[in-house]
């Protein structure tokens, strides 16, 4: 074919549309052209959207403290999982005591929900994180049930409640939801963080060295013995976080580490229904918590605790949830580590009880 | 430079062609997939609720063997004298072909470093497979980890407009220029293109 202006024309108009397709394909691959598809960017800007943007701190679990200790293995988790961390011996914990919601300074409460993360430190540089908390199961069993329920259950300026009609049609179209939270209501909180337990609530495999592999999830279970939250005086702004401070200041704090085996049949993507309570439960070793740090760079402030970093010997399970949490905590991270940092609520070090008008007032 | 030929004549008079050796077209295609597949899943895996974690798994490794490959395919182009360009090339062509090829050699070169760099400054540890782990090669710090994060997403968009660009450039010379520069480094039976580029 001679090369004229036609064949030029022809030529040049494919390789636009070659390009075109290209370019739009990668753009697509990056969500441009569905503005309706929950991706990461979306979930996280739901945090802001109920919780106010708060640079440098977590979109969720924003206050907190961070604390380090061991784990002691007692040797009984190498019959589940060839992880190094159930060898019999102790290995070096990272962590992280908070509480639900994205507001950095907000008042401690009972009914808030409280999180204790953990990064084990292993051998030759494999890690192992868990982020847990006190409820005895969760409130979603998918993703978009959470992005959902966050805007549902955002309260409304006057009352300071959520709007209930928003909360019934939340409810009757996740009624796992309302299943989990009657659950939840059976079970009250503790009256400190030093004695509540902690779950993982996910479903996660273990694997042994024979290779057997079994569904399991886990709880930290307080040697501290659980109260229950006494009525009393209208408690200070951070009573838990203080009472935590003091407790550890007067020696390390202990949770026995708990591994529940599942059995055929039992859910392991549902992270709202319990499984039954005659589960075989394997009492692996015993976390202790020996000191608390003021968040600071380099402490556990800027760790994410995505709970999908798993040494081997322990895999993910089907639940919606893991895979969710990761994406989503990765986005938390990528926003809070660019942006500046401001000193946290929770300062360890001062005086731990009385009201922390008092402490400013010696600063001025 | 003014000894350059005006493009008058037609591709197929163009005299003794030379196309890449084996071992050079056999890298530059399965980097080209590699590329383009390690592109396309980081894009999407960023925005995937679902997918973002089995995504990473893949991402790692991949970036991983593309810096491998890149270097192997750098000490090659070092080694080994690439065909001259078709002479009807213009001298704009020329210099884009030359520098969009260093830019993209670079890029391959850098951006799996910054992600392995990026990835340590987070503290997470880096799987190839199974329990076989990378070492970290920055310090934790979360400033660094953002700066790098940074550089990463510019070095990415960066290398995705050279890719464009390049797929465009070889495709003008194909079907509207028609010197046959794609056959250059082809697999397929290309009249005239018998011989390789000899070695250094
Ligand atoms: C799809 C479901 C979930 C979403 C979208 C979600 C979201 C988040 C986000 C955005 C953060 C902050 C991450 C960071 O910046 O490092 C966070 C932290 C946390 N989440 Fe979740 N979460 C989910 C499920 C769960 C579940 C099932 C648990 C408990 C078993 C849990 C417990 C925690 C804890 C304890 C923290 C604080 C971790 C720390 O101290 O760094 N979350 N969550
Ligand atoms: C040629 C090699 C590579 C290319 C072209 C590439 C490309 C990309 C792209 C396009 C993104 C999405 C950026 C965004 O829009 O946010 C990304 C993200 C990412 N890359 Fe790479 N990458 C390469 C190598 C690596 C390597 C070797 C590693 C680690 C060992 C790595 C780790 C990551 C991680 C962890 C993310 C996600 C960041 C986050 O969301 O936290 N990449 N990459």
């Amino acid at each position: 074919m001679p090369l004229n202006r036609r064949t030029v024309l022809l030529g040049l108009a494919a390789v636009g549309g070659v390009s075109a397709v290209n370019v739009g394909a990668f753009l697509g691959a990056g969500g441009w052209f569905t503005p309706d598809t929950l991706t990461t960017s979306r979930f996280v800007d739901r945090f802001e959207q109920v919780f106010g943007k708060h640079d440098g701190f977590r979109r969720n679990h924003a206050k907190g403290v961070s604390a380090a200790g061991v784990f002691t293995s007692n040797g009984a988790g190498t019959a589940l999982s060839r992880a190094a961390l159930f060898q019999r011996g102790t290995t070096p914990v990272t962590a992280r005591f908070s509480i639900s919601g994205g507001m950095p300074t907000v008042a401690d409460a009972n009914s808030t929900v409280r999180g204790l993360a953990v990064l084990f430190h292993l051998p030759d540089g494999a890690q192992w994180r868990t982020a847990m908390v006190n409820v005895p199961v969760f409130t979603d069993r998918v993703p978009q049930g959470f992005y959902e329920r966050l805007l549902a259950t955002q309260p409304v300026p006057g009352t300071g409640k959520p709007d209930p009609a928003k909360v019934a049609a939340f409810l009757a179209k996740y009624p796992e939801t309302a299943r989990a939270m009657a659950v939840i209501s059976k079970s009250p909180p503790s009256s400190g963080l030093y004695n509540s337990p902690f779950h993982g609530l996910n479903a996660f495999r273990f694997t042994n060295s024979a290779g057997d592999t079994v569904p399991v999830r886990w709880t930290m279970m307080p040697e501290e013995p659980s109260q229950p939250m006494g009525a009393g005086a209208a408690p200070g702004k951070d009573y838990l976080f203080d009472a935590l401070v003091a407790k550890v200041m007067q020696g390390p704090v202990h949770w026995r580490f708990l591994i529940t085996v599942g059995e055929p049949g039992d859910p392991t993507n549902d992270a709202t229904t319990a499984w039954p309570a005659n589960r075989r439960q394997v009492e692996v070793g015993t976390l202790t918590i020996d000191s608390l740090q003021t968040e600071a760079p380099g402490n556990a402030r800027d760790v994410n605790f995505d709970p999908t970093v798993l040494p081997d010997g322990i895999a993910l399970s089907d639940d919606p949830l893991l895979a969710a949490r990761s994406a989503v905590y990765a986005q938390s991270y990528q926003r809070r580590t660019r942006e500046p940092h401001r000193p946290s609520e929770v300062q360890v070090g001062q005086q731990p009880s009385g009201p922390r008008i008092t402490k400013v007032d010696h600063e001025q | 430079m003014s000894s350059e030929p005006t493009p008058t004549t037609t591709p197929s008079a163009t005299p003794a062609p030379v196309r890449f050796t084996r071992v050079a077209r056999l890298l530059h295609w399965t980097m080209a997939v590699m590329v383009v597949a390690i592109l396309f899943i980081g894009a999407f895996m960023v925005t995937s609720v679902g997918d973002f974690r089995f995504l990473v798994t893949v991402h790692e490794p991949l970036g991983i063997a593309i810096l491998l490959f890149v270097l192997v395919r750098i000490g090659w182009r070092l080694t080994h004298t690439p065909p001259p360009l078709p002479p009807g090339m213009v001298r704009l062509d020329r210099l884009a072909a030359k520098y969009s090829e260093r830019l993209l050699y670079a890029l391959l070169l850098v951006q799996p470093l910054i992600g392995w760099a990026m990835v340590s400054a987070s503290g997470e540890p880096i799987v190839l497979f199974g329990s076989l782990y990378l070492p970290h090669i920055a310090p934790q710090n979360i400033t660094l980890f953002a700066d790098l994060l940074r550089a990463h997403i510019a070095a990415a968009y960066l290398l995705y407009l050279t890719f464009a660009a390049h797929l465009a450039g070889v495709l003008v010379h194909t079907i509207v220029i028609r010197d046959r520069v794609l056959d250059r480094m082809a697999f397929w039976r290309a009249p005239g293109y018998g011989s390789e580029a000899p070695p250094r």
